[in-house]
């Protein structure tokens, strides 16, 4: 028997995902400044229901055991609901994301009823004054009246979900209180420079000390979740709990609205493409052959990070942080606990950051941007 | 003598190198390493007990006390439970 | 939640179960893979 270690293995990838996150719509009646997906309009070439259920029916016989649906909102779907019935009955298992804003108290009863459906509701800051600046006027009092909503029907736990930025690092106890009082349990996830994230993410994301200390903070509260997004802060000392590795295309990976399968739901620009599920063979041969996927799942180099002795707990950081901030991906993460990073960006060329696609964004703004 | 059977709500599914093990009821995954475990643990139900499957299985005796550690690992995450 | 870099367990370690709550990883037979530690989970 083998005595590598589990990371190193998965890093070869499996033959289906253990954790896809499937974005349903481009379509949001939020804009949130940092947006991962960019989303606002509806896309015309969204994937219909019947092309759906064939997504749902593949990862079925893939025995994917959940899928992670989000958007943009994906409750304005009207097929939102039938979808999300659909692929429990195929016994695939349901988690998503939602903003809130289209809770009613029938469907928190409806979600309530049903098994195998997880919800986690997006808010990013424990107060409006946090909150609204980045997800826009009335959505924190839209989220929290979701919560209250599930908690009537007695959903039970649900997530809530908080990127921690330069603003809301400070408010951490107070978001945990309030996940405490739903006994919700709280997740905390990295921002990344991807989609409208590129645009805010030098104001937004935090310090390096702000860095250490929700590391730190992180430690000792194993109960909140981070969907693996911290672990480039493992080079801090003992690892978080989770893989503690990118699984982009090895483990995880994302369809987007329109069929195409990205390596991950912060990678979605041409480079990290893989195919489409509406080309013969569907998701299982993107999954399983595509040329990118195969590069991702062979034996990776630390390139520049070799010298680090970091480089075996943090493996080099998020690639996502480092694609959209113009960094090589062979190189240390952005927010590198050591600085490498900075010095890093420091040293890039002018123009190095990919330019940003045109995106789904409607053109709104929730305050006047200085730049 | 305990008589043990895989929970019906644990679904299975092979990979290149064991078998991964995720629980609908309690969320948990684990990562089964030798696919011998996991025949085992589809064998349990028509046992008597740990040691019968064991006995029918072909895993050598010297193995026995690392598998039975790990059905005793599998049997508090409920991935097995008693029947 | 176990994290993924631990070393490995040497072959024939004698030692006993790890706490109820954790499983233990006994000559890599097992380990448990925190569902909510993945990348794009929800």
């Amino acid at each position: 028997m083998s005595a590598e270690r589990l990371v190193d293995e998965l890093h070869y990838g499996l033959d289906a995902p253990i954790c896809l996150t499937w974005e349903v719509t481009y379509g949001c009646n939020l804009a949130c400044v940092h947006c991962l997906s960019s989303s606002g309009r509806r896309d015309a070439r969204e994937l219909t229901t019947a092309e759906a259920h064939g997504v749902i029916d593949e990862l079925h016989d893939l025995q994917v055991f959940y899928v992670n649906i989000g958007g943009g909102e994906p409750t304005i779907r009207p097929d939102f609901f039938d979808l999300v019935e659909y692929a429990v009955a195929q016994r695939v298992g349901v988690k998503f994301s939602t903003n809130g804003t289209t809770m009613t108290a029938e469907r928190a009863r409806r979600l309530a009823g049903a098994d195998y459906v997880d919800v986690q509701i997006s808010i990013d800051g424990a107060t409006p004054a946090t909150n609204d600046p980045v997800r826009g006027d009335g959505s924190y009092a839209a989220a929290r009246r979701a919560m209250d909503l599930l908690a009537e029907a007695g959903f039970g736990t649900f997530k809530i979900s908080v990127v921690v930025t330069r603003q809301n690092a400070a408010e951490l106890d107070s978001l945990e209180a309030i996940a405490a009082a739903y006994g919700a349990q709280l997740r905390l996830t990295r921002l990344r420079p991807s989609g409208r994230g590129a645009d805010s993410w030098d104001r937004l994301h935090p310090t390096a000390e702000q860095q250490v200390d929700l590391y730190h903070w992180l430690v000792e509260r194993p109960g909140v979740l981070t969907g693996d997004s911290f672990f480039h802060l493992s080079a801090l000392g003992e690892a978080l709990p989770g893989l503690n590795l990118c699984g982009a295309g090895r483990v995880v990976c994302l369809i987007d609205p329109v069929g195409d399968v990205y390596a991950c739901p912060f990678v979605l620009h041409p480079q990290f493409r893989a195919g489409t599920v509406r080309d013969e063979g569907g998701f299982a041969r993107v999954w399983r052959e595509s040329d990118l996927f195969r590069q991702l799942r062979a034996p990776g180099s630390a390139g520049a990070c070799a010298s680090c002795g970091s480089f075996d707990a943090c493996r080099g950081g998020c690639m996502a942080a480092k694609f959209f901030t113009g960094l090589p991906l062979d190189g240390p993460d952005p927010e590198c606990v050591h600085g490498y990073g900075e010095a890093a960006l420091a040293g890039r060329m002018a123009g190095s950051a990919p330019a940003p696609g045109p995106g789904h964004s409607v053109a709104v703004s929730l305050r006047r941007r200085t730049r | 003598m305990t008589a043990y059977a895989l929970d019906p709500q644990v679904a299975i599914r092979p990979e290149p190198f064991g078998a991964l093990a995720y629980h609908y009821g309690n969320r948990r995954l684990t990562f089964l390493r030798d696919p011998r475990l996991v025949d085992l643990l589809r064998d349990l139900e028509h046992h008597e007990s740990v040691d019968a499957a064991l006995a029918a299985s072909d895993i050598e005796p010297t193995r026995w006390p690392s598998f039975r550690r790990a059905l005793d690992a599998l049997s508090r995450s409920e991935v097995i439970r008693v029947r | 939640m176990r994290s993924m870099a631990d070393a490995p367990v040497p072959a024939h370690d004698e030692a006993g179960d790890g706490p109820e709550e954790t499983l233990v990883e006994d000559e890599l037979l097992i380990e448990e893979i925190s569902i909510d530690g993945m990348c794009g989970v929800y």
